[in-house]
């Protein structure tokens, strides 16, 4: 979808902070935020929307004024709330009710490293499907705007870049509408360069390059 | 499981302090100004100690729920913070940059198959399944970003930082590289090409960054301490040693 999430080439957001030191948490509450949403692992029925779609149809002002861990926190609670394993009176009172339902969590100290270091690869070693281009081709990415998740960003559609590595065949991760991901749709992955003269016009430099891996319905022959 | 009277009072007090801002995760978000986020940013980037935030009390409040229903074990949390804190974190891309800077094949094979490189020292796992390594060079220079949200490659550098997630960089790294570099203090010449990396699928990026000049003495674990974080995402360059002839 053309959300606020599809940033890059966008204006006006402000001074980066440069001076950030090492540390993963730069408050207790961002630790324990991650911990939870990594603790609470797979819950709720098999078919599940794309994570990254909800918080890509999230109000664009609210995007852009939470806080990165409070927002995974808040899509937490919706998902809690929606497979009725919460309940607005719990939150509302900051106390559990017994008599609400539960799950039992898979993610336990005893399993949380393997948990964490657990490999989810989507690339699709088992499947033999022959590459519609080759490394070194000209290709354009296609001028689309599907209204559900897309890996394609807004800011290359529509311009020619060249193949310069093919990566195998992934699992595409576009959704529906609603979110879920399309089934059924395994293609290849490739590396796109684009000259940063084709992506910005003439005032970028002429050496420069922006790289991106597309999946290759995204593509079309330049 | 405990009834209400077993707990401490405090904690009772705690939670219905915390209950107006739980709804709140729902009801309305925490509406700040651009201004307060860079303040914000500019506060925790100096180190300072701010009040508890209502989002801090609304995640203790949703943590004391889940645990009291059984739903989540708070020593889980506990591990999962340690993990990111003490193991899985940019000492180990460091290690990495530094055994290519001794080690002339494994850098081959590191630049060759980054995930069996990275893997040869005991790194991998989630959002490093397929890692590719781009070197830095007297003509190039490499800067890895995602636009769309945060990937980021987690068994070598760990979660991303603030900075990596947020609009600004998000938005300019794509369209104004150099601007982004001179923000962190880095400029280059014009005919050094800049290389972005929009990490759009599921191939993530480390940044091989040039060896210093004045450390061929140096140990592999003394080169490994001067990496940083910024160097290897490329938004900065290794620094020289302190007394080292640039």
């Amino acid at each position: 979808m053309n959300g606020i999430h599809d940033m890059g080439g966008m204006h006006g957001m402000g001074p980066i902070a440069v001076r950030e030191d090492e540390r993963p948490f730069h408050a207790e509450w961002e630790g324990r935020a991650w911990g939870l949403i990594r603790a609470a692992g797979p819950f709720g029925p098999a078919r599940r929307r794309n994570f990254r779609y909800e918080h890509e149809i999230l109000p664009p002002a609210q995007y852009l004024q939470m806080q990165y861990y409070e927002r995974f926190i808040k899509l937490l609670v919706d998902r809690l709330i929606a497979a009725k394993l919460l309940t607005q009176a719990e939150l509302d009172s900051g106390r559990a009710d017994q008599a609400s339902p539960k799950f039992t969590p898979r993610v336990t100290p005893a399993n949380v490293a393997e948990q964490l270091a657990r490999r989810r690869s989507l690339r699709r070693d088992d499947l033999r499907i022959a590459p519609r281009f080759r490394v070194g081709q000209g290709v354009r990415a296609r001028n689309i705007n599907p209204v559900g998740h897309t890996r394609l960003p807004r800011y290359m559609r529509g311009h020619r870049g060249t193949i310069v590595a093919d990566h195998g065949i992934f699992d595409f991760q576009d959704t529906d509408a609603e979110g879920y991901t399309l089934p059924d749709r395994p293609q290849h992955v490739y590396t796109v360069s684009f000259s940063a003269r084709e992506l910005w016009g003439e005032t970028a430099n002429a050496r420069d390059t922006v790289h991106a891996e597309l999946w290759e319905e995204y593509l079309e022959r330049a | 499981m405990a009834n209400e009277a077993d707990k401490p009072v405090g904690r009772r007090k705690f939670l219905s302090d915390a209950a107006a801002g739980t709804a709140g995760l729902v009801a309305a978000p925490n509406m700040r100004s651009p201004e307060e986020a860079e303040g914000q940013a500019r506060e925790q980037d100096q180190g300072h100690q701010a009040a508890p935030s209502d989002v801090a009390l609304r995640v203790k409040a949703l943590e004391s729920i889940l645990v009291e229903k059984g739903m989540i074990d708070p020593a889980t949390i506990d591990a999962v913070i340690e993990t990111y804190e003490s193991k899985v974190g940019p000492r180990n891309g460091a290690r990495v940059v530094a055994r290519a800077w001794v080690d002339a094949a494994y850098r081959k094979r590191l630049l060759a198959d980054g995930t069996a490189a990275i893997g040869e020292l005991g790194y991998g796992g989630a959002q490093g399944e397929h890692m590719v390594v781009v070197e830095n060079t007297p003509a190039v220079h490499n800067l890895v970003v995602c636009t769309l949200c945060s990937c980021y490659p987690w068994p070598v550098l760990g979660l991303p930082p603030t900075w990596y997630k947020s609009a600004p960089y998000r938005s300019r790294a794509v369209i104004d590289p150099r601007g982004v570099l001179r923000e962190f203090g880095v400029t280059l010449a014009d005919d050094v090409q800049v290389r972005v990396w929009d990490s759009t699928a599921e191939i993530r990026y480390l940044v091989l960054p040039e060896r210093p000049p004045g450390t061929e003495r140096m140990t592999e674990e003394q080169l490994a301490a001067l990496v940083t974080r910024n160097a290897m995402v490329g938004v900065a360059k290794v620094p020289a040693p302190r007394g080292a002839a640039a």
